[in-house]
């Protein structure tokens, strides 16, 4: 496929502006040397250029897409629509408050909401990503023990299971992770978390349903060991999909926590973002939230507030998107889409597991982690195998290698979006898959063969990088 | 694999060569083979000190970093600057693929002759 | 049956018989009953689409959008053909998750490597990563990556957006860095405040290029500052001014950042927009966030990957240099086809066009009273002094205007793009001297 640079053509171009109609700039300041080389096409070259790429993309309207812990659900098309009204993008984030109540009314009514399912008395919308709102809670619980005077609370616990970002955001946030053992269940251990609080806990970190599916059933001992210990708790949203409407972080006994509205809000992850990961907390943090509220049709900033972790609001857009869809589904929606979401896993993992070893042979919440550590070992054949082999079926992988106390594990997340006969294909094509892989091990890592291109070579591209096109001059 | 005799060895998998009253340090090739295909090294800078038993340097392969631990306590006198650009002299040529040569070498971790690394390598295993 | 939930009921009860559980209940058997939920939360029914879009559409239209608008203040009104949005619409593009399966990515992979070409070309840098969440984000996130145990103090000019310092000071507040504001003097940078600044332990510069009042910075002699002191210089740029403007690699940046909202993102509130970043080559490996390689598959095509992921959160944990693992990746996309539409002639156009309106309106607006507050070069943003902001905003709102954003009771900061034409122009210089506003 060329790239855009390869199609550029000079002197190619589509007129979009009308003519200068003040007198024309006298520049008083130092000038770039050279034009940008920016492509230069026709807008029918441009399109052609998009299209060719749209197909060498793989969406969530391309097929099944059960990759754990990314909750690829159905995107909604009304949320699309009510996001792009021009009473919404035409706003600027400046203008005065009263030229803009519908907007704040979206802020404090989806404020209200998300409060409501986790639990929590108060909600920025400014965070633009999951990695970005835990970052955020955790900022609210050091300011919290900074405002008491106790500032020797410095460590945040981890459990060894947790997804890359919580020790990344704990570190960006100035803690010292402190990393926790799982036990041979994929629980928290609570011995280790019980000798690994002390005067020194400024907090926990926690996902349940937890990184392998798990829902952990001594969840209000673990707050319990975290709050004597005089630490906060913080709950990662990732997996709520899973409980939503079912069991609240707030009634668990989590004082933080933030959301993936691109997971569990059904707004579309857009090749990587844009995302949307509020954080939220309970009153006693609440004068510390960054950014600004809406209250009673008023933007205000918290008493204490840590300043700002984004310009403006926060990703509005896909707030709206979100709020549509809780709009959609509505009070008796949210528990029913949880449920959904755990039986379809269920059902799939019933009918995986007597070929595919289960990391934890347990009820599972909306994902399940599988082991191919014995297919590696009997036949060569590895988690990045299979997956590959899935390509050629025309589904999206499983997440792959993670999380990393699984050995080759492969992570499975169908959500409730899909039928029972989608999950039926997946499954005959998984079985189908393990029996190509005993019988005939040597080909598998030859997979896929049906893609547009074949397996990348990564160890060049990271040996030596190119991340900009080389122009011929 | 290969364990040359005039080399001492950690149990982190970095080897170590004296020569004088200064050392070359490098990883090993079981610590290469295990790591698999190398991308990228982080090295220090000359004049940095080395603390025993810490780590001084990291090595990444695609999917995984590890740290490069320091035999002895000292200071950088030369940096291998080519390995930077060459990282896969690591997997090729681990023990003439040196990181870093170091003086002034005060203290020492516990260190391993060929024959005992290479019995603590088939114990690893 | 809730909606988006497509198997039936009776499809439901034969699946929970199949997995051996006796109802809902018993599926979520380790959830503690005391934290259960046995009603349904305080939630609005759900909705049908047709009540629900009436529902936001209300919202929508509680919302009034201003037809002419001379506010930018980081974010700016321009126009964005319509080829911008067909192309981001498309389902496979809107919907696809991060392109981990290379295979099966490769049109996502690939817009993202012709987007950091272009911000490399825009900004002169030898690096670019696939985005941050937005250009405060980007500045704050340049800091962390000038920083180390030797350089622990970030200074800032007092000229740069309100909101990037704010970003950059809560960032730093986690990594327990300093940041230290460098004194304004007209409106610009303070060149002798800075050199006393300039401490054996500052990692970094971050300065605005337009700053934040619309003024050209000279930027030479805080370069020149900078390295002799052996710290890093950022330059935070709106990209759209750089189709013309002496570039950050033409000055000797170490780090470019900025909000690239002008090329082609809607004004949206104030989001979803995007921070693109830009390093020299020696600094690629420290740049935060995702990056796109050029590789080969097996059969040596041509192939693009995700790459130097050893330097991200899910491989480095908490040692990495940022936690960034969602970036605005359709965002940066948006980018990159406005700029293949508009082309670089386009976009010299839009730049040269919003420089010249600017000049057009600063000149209309001195000659009924509202002088310029600082008498230096600007681009696209300057400041007037007023006597009373709010009546002149008050009076140009009457006539749908969205005036300059009142800084105090005393100056405005005004905006021009090239949606805004001559007649507008005139019409906003005739109102405020209706109004007999003056300085």
């Amino acid at each position: 496929m060329k790239l855009v640079f390869e199609r550029s053509r000079a002197g190619r171009k589509t007129a979009y502006f009308p003519a200068l109609d003040v007198p024309a700039w006298k520049p008083e300041t130092p000038l770039r040397a050279e034009a940008p080389r920016l492509p230069e096409l026709p807008e029918t070259e441009v399109d052609r250029h998009y299209t060719e790429l749209s197909k060498q993309t793989y969406g969530v309207n391309n097929g099944f897409y059960p990759l754990g812990s990314c909750t690829m659900k159905y995107n909604p098309k009304i949320n699309e629509d009510m996001a792009a009204l021009p009473g919404f993008t035409g706003l600027h984030p400046l203008q005065p408050m009263e030229t803009v109540q519908g907007a704040l009314q979206v802020m404090e009514d989806i404020e209200k909401y998300l409060c409501e399912i986790t639990g929590m008395d108060a909600m920025t919308l400014q965070p633009a990503a999951g990695a970005h709102g835990e970052f955020t809670g955790l900022l609210l619980i050091k300011a919290y023990h900074k405002s008491r005077g106790d500032e020797k609370r410095t460590k945040i616990i981890v459990p060894d299971s947790a997804h890359g970002t919580n020790p990344a955001s704990a570190a960006m946030a100035g803690f010292e992770v402190i990393s926790i053992d799982s036990d041979a269940h994929g629980f928290v251990d609570l011995d280790a978390l019980r000798q690994a609080v002390g005067e020194n806990t400024a907090g926990l970190m926690l996902t349940n349903p937890n990184t392998v599916g798990l829902f952990d059933p001594h969840i209000l001992e673990i707050t319990q060991i975290v709050h004597e210990a005089g630490g906060l708790c913080y709950y990662d949203g990732a997996n709520l999909n899973a409980v939503m409407g079912i069991a609240r972080p707030g009634d668990m006994g989590f004082d933080v926590v933030h959301l993936n509205l691109h997971k569990t809000f059904s707004t579309p992850h857009g090749g990587g973002g844009p995302g949307s990961g509020p954080s939220g907390c309970k009153a006693f943090l609440a004068e510390f939230l960054p950014g600004m509220r809406a209250v009673d049709g008023k933007l205000e900033r918290a008493s204490r507030s840590i300043g700002d972790v984004r310009g403006f609001y926060g990703n509005f857009l896909v707030v709206v998107k979100a709020l549509t869809y809780i709009l959609t589904i509505g009070a008796a929606g949210v528990p029913e889409t949880a449920a959904n979401a755990v039986l379809n896993a269920n059902y799939m993992k019933e009918k995986l597991k007597d070929l595919y070893p289960m990391a934890y042979d347990h009820v599972c919440m909306h994902e399940f982690v599988m082991s191919l550590e014995q297919m590696k070992k009997e036949n060569g054949v590895t988690a990045m195998d299979i997956a590959k082999a899935l390509l050629d079926g025309g589904i999206h992988p499983p997440t792959m290698y993670f999380p990393l106390i699984v050995h080759e594990a492969l992570m499975v997340e169908p959500t409730e979006t899909e039928t029972k006969e989608t999950l039926d294909e997946a499954v005959a094509l998984f079985r189908q898959i393990h029996e190509e892989a005993l019988r005939h091990p040597e080909i598998m890592a030859e997979k896929p063969e049906k893609t547009p291109i074949r397996r990348p070579d990564e160890v060049l591209a990271a040996r030596s990088p190119v991340i900009r096109y080389a122009f011929e001059d | 694999m290969n364990f040359p005799k005039d080399l001492q060895y950690t149990r982190t998998h970095e080897w170590i060569r004296y020569q004088g009253d200064s050392a070359y340090i490098g990883i090993t090739d079981y610590a290469q083979d295990q790591l698999g295909d190398l991308v990228f090294v982080n090295l220090p800078e000359e004049g940095d000190e080395l603390m025993a038993g810490e780590p001084f340097a990291d090595v990444e392969s695609v999917k995984a970093v590890s740290d490069v631990n320091a035999p002895v306590t000292g200071v950088v006198e030369e940096v291998n600057e080519e390995l930077a650009d060459a990282p896969e002299a690591m997997n090729e040529d681990p023990y003439e693929a040196w990181f870093v040569k170091v003086g002034e070498i005060s203290a020492t971790v516990e260190l391993m002759d060929a024959e005992a690394y290479e019995a603590f390598v088939a114990e690893e295993e | 049956m809730a909606v988006y939930v497509p198997n039936t009921s009776a499809e439901q009860q034969a699946m929970l018989q199949e997995c051996g559980f006796a109802d809902i209940r018993d599926m979520y058997r380790d959830v503690p009953d005391s934290v259960y939920l046995t009603d349904l939360l305080n939630l609005p029914e759900g909705a049908p689409e047709l009540t629900v879009r009436r529902k936001i559409e209300a919202m929508a239209a509680k919302n009034h959008v201003f037809p002419h608008i001379f506010r930018g203040a980081g974010a700016y009104n321009h126009y964005i053909p319509s080829i911008v949005h067909t192309i981001t619409d498309r389902e496979e593009f809107k919907t696809a998750y991060t392109p981990y399966q290379a295979e099966i990515s490769q049109g996502v992979l690939q817009s993202i490597f012709e987007y950091q070409t272009d911000i490399c070309e825009l900004t002169g840098m030898a690096a670019s990563n696939a985005s941050v969440y937005d250009g405060a984000v980007a500045a704050a996130e340049a800091c962390e990556m000038c920083h180390d145990r030797k350089h622990s103090r970030i200074l800032v000019s007092g000229a740069v957006d309100p909101n990037t310092l704010s970003v950059v000071r809560t960032y730093s507040f986690g990594r327990n860095v300093e940041v230290v504001e460098v004194p304004l003097k007209d409106g610009v940078t303070d060149v002798e405040a800075l050199q006393e600044m300039l401490t054996k332990d500052t990692a970094c510069l971050l300065v605005q290029q337009p700053n934040y009042f619309g003024i050209l910075e000279e930027i030479e002699p805080l370069e020149q500052l900078v390295h002799a002191n052996g710290s890093k210089l950022i330059m935070s740029c709106n990209p759209m001014t750089l189709a013309v403007l002496k570039t950050p690699g033409e000055y000797g940046a170490d780090v470019a950042v900025g909000e690239a909202q002008p090329l082609g993102l809607p004004l949206a509130f104030g989001g979803p927009y995007i921070g693109y970043m830009a390093a020299t080559a020696k600094m690629m490996r420290s740049l935060p966030g995702r990056i796109v390689g050029q590789t080969v598959d097996h059969e040596g095509n041509r192939a693009f990957v995700l790459t130097l992921q050893a330097r991200e959160q899910h491989i480095r944990r908490e040692k990495a240099s940022s936690n960034i693992c969602s970036n605005e990746a359709l965002c940066a996309m948006q980018t990159a086809v406005y700029m293949a539409a508009v082309g670089p002639e386009g976009l010299k156009t839009v730049a040269e066009q919003c420089a010249a309106k600017a000049h057009y309106l600063q000149q209309q607006l001195a000659s009924v009273g509202l002088p310029l507050a600082y008498d230096r070069p600007f681009f696209h943003e300057f400041v007037t002094e007023v006597s009373d902001a709010e009546r002149v905003l008050k009076a140009l709102e009457a006539h749908d205007i969205l005036g300059g954003l009142p800084l105090d009771q005393h100056h405005l900061l005004w905006c021009a793009t090239e949606m805004n034409t001559k007649e507008e122009i005139d019409e906003v210089v005739r109102i405020i001297k209706e109004s007999g506003v003056e300085a």
